[in-house]
């Protein structure tokens, strides 16, 4: 028997660490949604099919916007100290995976913008004469229309990569300290903005193609959980025991039954019968991947703050 | 150069708190908060039970992950003898450090920034030793220079079994336990 005693009762940090709260797992899911948008959206537009592929041109960019601003506001919810916010940005620290963070989302919004201009929102004024000028400009170029595209994927990679990166870099956290997290962010990513976009798209095309990229991105997903596990189970004593959290411990009921039931094997095979068309398309599918995508976020966070290099509360 | 790191006899530590409550005064650490804390580690089964007890703080490391993943450049390592310290005011509480700390020797203090012990940097740097350290009853804190081969660190170090916590964490904790 070994028992600890300890005098220490911090805020946040004691009986277990529980500095990040929802604000953390939303962002993080919407900030890989955002990336999945930008790639998927950008590919389209690099391959000239953004006049067909309606939503992927007009809408996603606009909705990015919201969407990563949503996500940014409960990042700055979190921010304990909101005054000094604006101290991430009078600095570059190349070794912070949250600097680069902070610098890409820089870099998401103009990426965004410029996209958004394709097609100029309906509700801009035509007072902003400029927009339109400009927009006719893009439309004209094909070389910028493509280096738009490809600066779209390239941002877009970079946030969804960082998103799981920013969890990886914690080695105190054992459960999180794997690489390859960081991919799985950013293929979750990619198959929950497949999932929203297909879910929008009214161009029977467009609409089919998201359903059968999803198929392959929620597939891929269930490798690198794979991957996931098998990398942690065959490690040290404190990751096999952080990885149980997840398998067999509190968090078990999350991971087995929303991500990987709920959120990965029953969409993969609604969509794989719709896709084959023995059944119809339906929001059933995109919306499980989604919520899936979610909880993802919401079970590697929390488990992740609960693993630890010593005992892990709840796993005796 | 100088490498400040502390070495605490765990034979002598009778986990009486003098240096919990001379840290709290010292440096006017808000209530319900600590920056160091007594460890009872009890091993065994009665009768044959086994226990130690120990004081523990933020480790000063010597690869501090606190310091590498901060976004603002608030947590630093210090001049003077290595030590990890926070930069109040360039602190945005996004708790990236709390998160890489594996001894969870950080928190939040009320107003906002990330706080954690500071080997009470003020007093070392005019010839003093931490206020916990001054005043321990059972002297069973040292505190001094590492990189000096003839300081009273080494010559425990040298002459004792001991070890550090959670070595495998790879941050080179700089605070020493002897067995």
């Amino acid at each position: 028997m070994n028992e600890i005693t300890n005098t220490r009762n911090n805020h946040l940090i004691d009986p277990t660490l529980s500095i990040w709260g929802w604000e953390i797992s939303v962002y993080l899911f919407l900030g890989g949604l955002v990336a999945g948008m930008m790639i998927i959206a950008g590919y389209f537009l690099y391959k000239e099919k953004h006049k067909e592929f309606k939503a992927s041109s007009t809408i996603v960019p606009l909705l990015g916007i919201i969407l990563l601003s949503v996500g940014m506001f409960a990042l700055f919810l979190d921010l304990e100290h909101k005054l000094y916010t604006w101290r991430m940005y009078m600095t570059f620290q190349p070794t912070s995976p949250m600097s680069w963070g902070a610098w890409i989302l820089v870099l998401v919004y103009p990426s965004l913008f410029a996209m958004m201009l394709i097609k100029v929102p309906g509700f801009v004024p035509q007072k902003f004469s400029f927009l339109f000028k400009w927009s006719e400009y893009l439309n004209g170029n094909r070389k910028l229309l493509k280096v738009i595209g490809i600066t779209n994927m390239a941002v877009g990679a970079g946030l969804g990569i960082y998103t799981g990166i920013l969890l990886s870099s914690y080695g105190a956290r054992p459960l999180w300290n794997s690489a390859i997290l960081g991919v799985l962010f950013l293929v979750s990513g990619l198959s929950t903005a497949s999932a929203l976009i297909h879910m929008i798209a009214k161009d029977e095309e467009e609409s089919g193609v998201l359903a059968r990229a999803d198929n392959l991105f929620i597939l891929f997903e269930l490798v690198i959980l794979g991957l996931f596990i098998i990398n942690l189970l065959s490690s040290t004593q404190a990751h096999i025991n952080a990885v149980k959290i997840i398998l067999t411990g509190p968090y078990a009921a999350g991971f087995w039954v929303f991500v990987v039931g709920l959120g990965v094997i029953v969409p993969l095979f609604i969509q794989s019968l719709a896709v084959s068309h023995r059944i119809k398309h339906t929001i059933v599918a995109p919306i499980l991947v989604i919520v899936g995508g979610l909880i993802l976020r919401f079970v590697i966070v929390n488990a992740g703050l609960l693993s630890h290099w010593t005992k892990v509360i709840g796993l005796e | 150069m100088a490498r400040f790191g502390m070495v605490i006899d765990t034979k002598k530590c009778v986990g009486c708190m003098d240096c919990v409550v001379a840290c709290k005064t010292e440096n006017n650490v808000p209530e319900g908060l600590n920056r160091d804390w007594i460890v009872q580690d009890v091993k065994g089964t009665y009768p044959t039970l086994n226990m130690q007890i120990r004081t523990e703080r933020c480790n000063h490391c010597d690869n501090p992950p606190c310091v590498y993943c901060c976004p603002c450049g608030a947590s630093h390592i210090h001049e003077l003898g290595g030590v990890v310290l926070v930069h109040h005011d360039k602190c945005s509480g996004c708790k990236a450090c709390m998160a890489a700390c594996p001894y969870d020797a950080r928190f939040i203090h009320p107003d906002g920034y990330a706080d954690k012990c500071t080997f009470c940097i003020h007093r070392v740097e005019n010839g003093m030793d931490p206020a916990c350290v001054s005043v321990c009853p059972t002297h069973c804190m040292y505190f001094g220079d590492l990189d000096d081969p003839n300081s009273e660190l080494n010559k425990l170090l040298n002459s004792r079994k001991h070890r550090a916590l959670i070595p495998e964490a790879g941050t080179k904790p700089q605070i020493f336990y002897l067995d």
